[in-house]
């Protein structure tokens, strides 16, 4: 199934402090509306007013560095973002993103054709997106952690898993 | 064929023979750290309609993110994290003051050679220069360890890194670390272990060793290891009985039989060799880690706040050098200290070192992360360059987006303090 989405293009090695910052780490933690307010606050402030949910981020390599924050996360699912397609993620960054349930897509090559405000459309179960009249493939989930996200996140994984 | 020590562990904890780099294995850790972030955890934690903790006794919990907390909702985590930690029968935990997880752990003997740590907190892999497994996950996944107690894990990859030689004075393993950063790139490692071998490591103080390892989450490295050797075993013996003085022999004994050593010939991605003595004191522009440049290139920065503390650069051997520097003078910056620990703070009274920082003017704080994410205790006004011997400079890090974040060593931050800019101690001590 294929569908479209509009692009916020960013760089590589895009860290954690400037997609959620440090100073609301342990005053902003679960309130949606309040995470959505302070997404990508010191990167782009643009972004928090002006997205739309069903929108998508391309981005460059080692994306979300640094701090394990899992609010660089959840703001972006608060904000209905419908996933992050970049040359390559930080490890932390990519672990939490499948455990609350944000689509963290490897697609090399996708950031030298993202420019902010392009559409892509993706079609998940064939791995393919197409950018810029071209064709990309991305690397599928390992089959170990796939059930993870399907079930939303990581939490929700351990309630299905439980009979909750 | 042999194995890398990343390998040997993860394959002994989760009952197997050997494991290849990409498996993944569901992992039982022996320690399981979080901070002030236990407070968030406890709420995911409680959708699980479970009342108890699987391995209370794998838990370690430590206050040191906001402490003393600075605002009313950051005492409340730390009241509801003292409750948990009260009904869950918690025996790891440390009280604001006690100092940073990762010194702390060290420090206290509940993380040692051989062990498996997990925490909610990008420097977990820190350990590793006690050879033991550190890695950073996220708060859901801590969750989760609390409620089944195992996780599953990728089987790394890894970089090896032989150090010959011995580093210059006045020049820092902080120097080694951000060369290292610079060369290969703030995504250098990514996913993938590093391990240090050759005969430059003996050369390496225990807290040389400490900041080196620290700061491989820089390079994105899933977990960092040093084996242990003399240097090792004499550090932690003196920890343990200060700090363990009912078990201290029955908690050596135990680190010396989880103790793992890689193989000579294990098969690794990568591998980096580095002569200690061409390393120079360098410093980390803003606002990336890998974006650096000899000490000597920026001469004339000026400098509003120099900061001496972390997870990274807060140890006795850390203020004793930035004491030896600003002896005796007068300094033109602010200058922050924030021992890691209490213990790091006690030893530097006996000293003589916080002495000499404070009849220079430096301020002192209460042991933990201080400023060093922007929280509190120290975070920048608009326009303010600080130079920090912490471990991130990325924008807004300490608080305030329109502010400047040098990376340095203690005594490379220390000099920058007497001057008011940036500024070589090699400079300052041939005056003297």
């Amino acid at each position: 199934m294929r569908s479209r989405h509009r692009i916020w293009a960013y760089g590589d090695h895009v860290n954690t402090d400037v997609i959620f910052p440090g100073k609301y780490t342990y005053s902003v933690q679960h309130d949606p509306a309040a995470l959505a307010r302070h997404a990508l606050e010191d990167l782009d402030p643009s972004f928090a007013s002006d997205m739309r949910p069903g929108d998508v981020i391309v981005a460059g390599r080692n994306w979300g560095n640094g701090s394990s924050r899992e609010q660089a996360v959840t703001c972006l699912v608060a904000c209905g973002l419908h996933a992050v397609i970049a040359e390559s993620f930080a490890r932390i960054y990519f672990r939490n993103a499948i455990n609350n349930g944000l689509l963290a897509l490897t697609c090399p090559g996708v950031s030298a054709l993202a420019r902010a405000g392009m559409e892509l459309s993706l079609d998940l179960d064939a791995g393919e997106l197409e950018l810029a009249g071209e064709t990309l493939s991305f690397a599928p989930l390992p089959p170990s952690v796939r059930h993870i996200v399907a079930a939303g996140g990581l939490i929700e994984s351990l309630k299905v898993a439980r009979g909750e | 064929m042999g194995a890398t020590f990343s390998e040997k562990v993860l394959a002994r904890n989760a009952g197997r023979a050997q494991v290849q780099p990409g498996e993944v294995l569901d992992i039982t850790p022996d320690v399981v750290l979080s901070h002030d972030n236990s407070a968030a955890i406890l709420q995911l934690f409680g959708q699980l309609s479970q009342a108890r903790v699987r391995f209370p006794e794998r838990l370690a919990i430590t206050l040191d993110h906001a402490v003393p907390p600075p605002t009313p909702q950051h005492a409340q985590n730390h009241a509801e994290i003292r409750r948990f930690v009260r009904e869950q029968g918690i025996p790891h935990f440390f009280e604001m003051g006690r100092g940073i997880c990762h010194q702390v752990h060290c420090e206290e003997g509940v993380v040692g050679p051989g062990m498996i740590l997990l925490g909610a907190d990008s420097h977990s892999p820190h350990c590793g220069w006690l050879g033991a497994f550190g890695a950073g996950v996220g708060r859901s996944e801590i969750a989760a360890l609390w409620a089944t107690g195992e996780l599953w894990l990728r089987v790394p990859e890894t970089l090896r890194i032989t150090l010959s030689g011995r580093l210059a004075p006045g020049v820092m393993s902080k120097d080694l670390a951000l060369q290292l950063i610079a060369r290969l790139g703030a995504d250098g490692a990514n996913y993938m272990a590093v391990e240090f071998d050759g005969p430059g490591v003996a050369t390496l103080s225990a807290d040389m060793r400490a900041a080196l390892v620290n700061m491989m989450a820089e390079m994105g490295a899933k977990n960092a290891f040093i084996a242990p050797d003399d240097v090792t075993w004499r550090w932690l013996e003196t920890q343990l009985r200060r700090n363990r003085a009912n078990d201290w022999q029955e908690r050596l004994s135990f680190f010396r039989e989880q103790a793992l050593w890689p193989d000579e010939d294990a098969p690794c991605a990568g591998q980096l060799d580095v002569a200690l003595d061409e390393i120079d004191a360098i410093v980390s522009c803003p606002h990336r880690v890998d974006n650096t440049q000899p000490v000597s290139a920026l001469t004339g920065t000026r400098v509003d706040l120099a900061f001496i503390g972390t997870c990274t650069n807060g140890r006795l051997e850390d203020l004793a050098a930035a004491a030896e520097v600003v002896r005796g003078r007068r300094l033109r910056a602010r200058l922050l200290v924030i021992p890691a620990s209490s213990q790091v703070l006690a030893d530097a009274l006996d000293a003589g070192h916080l002495a000499d920082l404070i009849e220079a003017g430096a301020s002192i704080g209460t042991p933990g992360c201080g400023p060093c994410m922007g929280v509190h205790a120290g975070v920048l006004a608009p326009g303010e360059v600080c130079i920090s011997s912490a471990n991130r400079n990325f924008r807004g890090r300490m608080g305030q987006r329109e502010a400047g974040i040098y990376l340095a060593n203690p005594a490379v931050v220390a000099a920058s303090a007497v001057t008011g800019e940036i500024t070589h101690p090699a400079n300052l001590l041939a005056e003297a």
